[in-house]
């Protein structure tokens, strides 16, 4: 396998211009909603509203404004797939649509899966979706087609302020920490990077630098793999279903006793009356 | 807030909501079946017969409810075999790979345990089929069928939980209380097709309210441990949703059944189909709470 690959985005360069979200669209030739007329979200300047199945790169704005407005700030950050080294969606799909490639990022190959759904309630950051157009669940390939070709992902291409940046992820690890050291020398001492170590799902190929808690920007604080409540239910459920076959059991031979004692007592009484 | 409410939800609806219920009785129906056929007495064996085709249609009507779900549906098969290498498709971790096998495996049971009781029923006359009623054959395919039974009945709970959904990811529970309402409605299903088909009720009927009643305390006390489990995301429920799921399938699917099994006096003649028609919409209105209350997150 070749070296993991992956995307190191730095929230705090954002301008929230969104050439990612039409690079990606044009790249993958994702159609507008609606024909293109779209209603605004009346969300500040997201009009994107969610990653789904024909958006694949959504930048969020999250107003931080007092009530006066006076001063306050947006946070923006540009969300996609986080390619996750434990994917949950890759674990629980059943056709195995989802897999991992020589990049180490997560692809569904659109040919196989056949729209179960399954990889849209597993995914802890609510990324996938089913694309209309194809009838399967879609989201971000991190362009496989555009890495085999050996370039980059159209997205990190078009950012003007290389705020999404593509490498390899030692490589991206590395520049992420000397941010992150950069910018607490400069004072803000809130930055931190998100997914960078093996701790989230064991490390997530696309990850981020953050200046705010993960929530503020819609994202989990502990995403878990689907999986860690397998071994729990299913123990529980076979529980169950012993007590049950031990109760139907039991009750079954009490009732067959009954109809042999009742049967008894017939025959007897036949046996009394005829005398 | 739980971390559950940062993700999508998949938009399983009617189609899977009607599956849950509807594969709950056909597993459950092949358990009650293959008790009755292992351990009940002769006169059991009309509900132990009608619980095998009862299975088999409900596999069927499984089959295709998820298969019309899928949003490929033509694509079903390859749940089952590798679309691009035509080996077997199967993945022991995830519920929904293992649950594709077990309608399947249960629909094969059904099938030939029907062609047994067909059989018996005189309307088959193939000799190879006799085998298929008593004897060491038998014995296996009604040991491996109940097996079956019960995964097919219980690991749709188990499926919800093995996401990350709100609700569904925050508790253990829903297998065991997916299980339990399963063997519950398909006792009450076979009490009411039995009436229907039979006339009276019989002893057998008696015995199947007896078991629905054990299946119905085990219900409500997985339900309780549902909601203690689920801390402070049971605020979900402090709803609509909630109200129904105390009044719908605590009180009037849970309670009110097992009282009339306890007092049959209390409605006379009809206690026994009442209290039979309010677990299975009792049963029906569990899983339209479980799931919707959680799409609608």
């Amino acid at each position: 396998m070749a070296e993991p690959m992956g995307f190191y985005t730095d929230t705090t360069v954002c301008i929230g211009c969104k050439a990612c979200e039409v690079a990606c669209k044009e790249w993958n030739q994702l159609p507008a909603e609606n024909g293109g007329i779209r209603e605004l979200s009346g969300e500040s300047y997201d009009n994107t509203r969610r990653l789904d199945g024909i958006h694949w790169r959504h930048v969020k704005f999250v107003e931080q404004f007092p009530e006066d407005r006076s001063a306050g700030r947006w946070l923006m950050m540009s969300d996609v797939c986080k390619h996750c080294v434990k994917a949950g969606c890759l674990e629980v799909c059943p056709t195995n649509a989802i897999i991992r490639t020589e990049f180490d990022t997560v692809v569904i190959q659109s040919d196989v899966c056949n729209g179960c759904r399954d990889c849209i309630a597993a995914c802890p950051f609510g990324v996938i979706d089913i694309n209309p157009a194809s009838g399967t669940a879609q989201k971000c390939t991190l362009c496989y087609d555009r890495l085999q070709a050996g370039m980059e992902p159209a997205c990190s291409k078009a950012c003007p302020t290389d705020s999404i940046q593509f490498g390899t992820i030692r490589e991206l690890r590395q520049r992420a920490e000397q941010r992150v050291q950069q910018l607490h020398a400069q004072g803000e001492a809130r930055a931190y990077l998100y997914g960078a170590d093996e701790g989230m799902l064991g490390g997530l190929n696309s990850f981020y630098l953050l200046i705010d808690k993960s929530e503020v920007y819609g994202l989990p604080t502990n995403p878990q793999l689907p999986t860690r409540q397998l071994f729990p239910s299913s123990i529980l459920s076979t529980l169950g279903a012993l007590v049950l076959g031990l109760f139907g059991f039991v009750s079954l031979r009490k009732h067959r006793m009954e109809e042999i004692a009742a049967k008894r007592r017939e025959d007897a009484g036949e046996g009394m009356g005829e005398r | 807030m739980s971390d559950t409410f940062f993700t999508a939800p998949p938009e399983w609806r009617w189609l899977v909501i009607g599956y849950f219920f509807v594969g709950g009785i056909a597993g459950g129906s092949y358990v009650i079946a293959a008790l009755l056929d292992l351990f009940g007495a002769p006169r059991d064996r009309p509900l132990a017969r009608l619980g095998y085709y009862a299975a088999l249609i409900g596999a069927v009507v499984s089959a295709i409810l998820l298969t019309v779900d899928l949003t490929r549906p033509l694509r079903f098969w390859h749940m089952l075999i590798q679309s691009e290498s035509g080996w077997p498709m199967f993945k022991w971790w995830s519920p929904i790979s293992v649950g594709s096998w077990g309608i399947t495996l249960l629909g094969l049971f059904a099938f030939v345990s029907s062609l047994g009781a067909v059989t018996e029923e005189g309307w088959l006359h193939w000799a190879p089929a006799g085998k298929l009623r008593r004897g060491g054959l038998s014995t296996a395919v009604a040991v491996i069928g109940m097996v079956v039974g019960f995964f097919v009945a219980g690991y749709t709970g188990v499926l919800l939980s093995v996401t990350n959904r709100p609700i569904w990811a925050d508790t253990n529970w829903l297998g065991l209380a997916f299980l339990s309402s399963g063997i519950s409605t398909a006792a009450a299903a076979l009490i009411l097709l039995g009436l229907a088909r039979g006339g009276a009720a019989t002893a057998t009927t008696h015995w199947l309210a007896r078991l629905d009643s054990g299946a119905l305390v085990l219900e409500l006390l997985a339900l309780i441990a549902v909601v203690i489990s689920l801390g402070v995301v049971a605020s979900v429920w402090w709803s609509a949703w909630g109200a129904l799921l105390v009044v719908g399938v605590g009180l009037l699917g849970i309670l009110v059944p097992l009282a009339l099994h306890i007092r049959p006096r209390l409605l006379g003649h009809v206690s026994v189909p009442v209290a039979a028609a309010l677990v299975l919409v009792g049963g029906l209105l569990l899983r339209v709470i479980v799931v919707l209350s959680s799409e609608g997150v």
